[in-house]
């Protein structure tokens, strides 16, 4: 029960180091390094391997950003399975539209509370 | 002094990066983000009807809504400037991609400012998400179809 804390904080922190190996060594700018962790993510869950390591790691595997190519590759699939071909294009949202319905919404909402602070 | 030869001369005079120190802080910043997600599904299965795989999508939303208020405070950038890679690859990464670029456009307008720009750094994110998810359930479900592999 309590395994899944220690898991979740080093298999998470782990992803993140690999992501601080691309910035330092392979000299890749942020959005080159999450871009390829996304296509990394979704590559995974072709194969089968992205669920074991939610099983496993818990938070650890769907916080980072990985999980985002995952759950969208996810999503197509599952969709794919009961309607055949076009259910890639249909069900591709399925499973992570929490996630961008909530960076949307809430991006909007910070909009109109928060002053520009030079944070980009 | 030709390109190659500036190259390489810049190559030798920009110090090289801790790497070693930046993997530890990179791991433990997020690692920390992870493991405050775990505590907050936690929340979500004891308190409302979520299973331990349900739990994960509003576990995102809440920590999207962390790094709403983080980075409208001006905290998230601080932890960035820490963390590295452990603050921009958790989803509080792409949160906070998207609410700055929302707060940082405001002056132009909601509709043309905000709007036009609130996935201006997290657009490329969703682009190859998006493009690298439809050729991999594609080419699995054509697989499936010739019964090479199955689901």
């Amino acid at each position: 029960m309590f395994s899944i804390y220690i898991t979740s904080f080093i298999v998470g922190g782990l992803i993140c180091v690999i992501g601080q190996l691309m910035f330092d060594v392979a000299k890749m700018t942020p959005a080159h390094t999450l871009c390829t962790l996304v296509v990394a993510g979704s590559i995974l869950d072709g194969f089968g391997l992205y669920e074991p390591l939610i099983d496993f790691a818990g938070t650890g595997a769907t916080i980072p950003i990985t999980s985002f190519g995952n759950a969208l590759t996810h999503g197509a699939l599952a969709e794919a399975e009961k309607h055949g071909l076009i259910g890639v294009l249909t069900g591709m949202f399925e499973v992570t539209s929490s996630g961008i319905s909530a960076a949307i919404l809430f991006g909007f909402i910070a909009s109109f509370i928060f002053k520009p602070k030079g944070n980009l | 002094m030709d390109q190659k030869k500036y190259a390489k001369l810049e190559q030798g005079i920009t110090p090289k990066p801790p790497i070693l120190k930046n993997c530890i802080k990179a791991f433990l910043v997020g690692g920390a983000f992870c493991l405050v997600a775990q505590f907050i599904a936690l929340f979500y299965m004891t308190f409302f009807d979520f299973t331990e795989r349900t739990a994960s999508n509003p576990t995102v939303a809440t920590m999207i809504f962390i790094s709403m208020l983080l980075t409208g405070f001006g905290l998230y950038k601080k932890i960035g400037q820490i963390g590295g890679a452990g603050a921009s690859v958790p989803i509080t990464g792409f949160g906070n991609a998207v609410v700055s670029a929302a707060i940082e456009h405001k002056s132009e307008g909601y509709v043309l400012g905000v709007g036009g720009n609130i996935f201006k750094l997290a657009g490329s994110v969703i682009l190859f998400g998006v493009f690298s998810a439809f050729l991999v359930a594609l080419v699995k479900t054509i697989l499936v179809k010739l019964g090479v592999v199955s689901w």
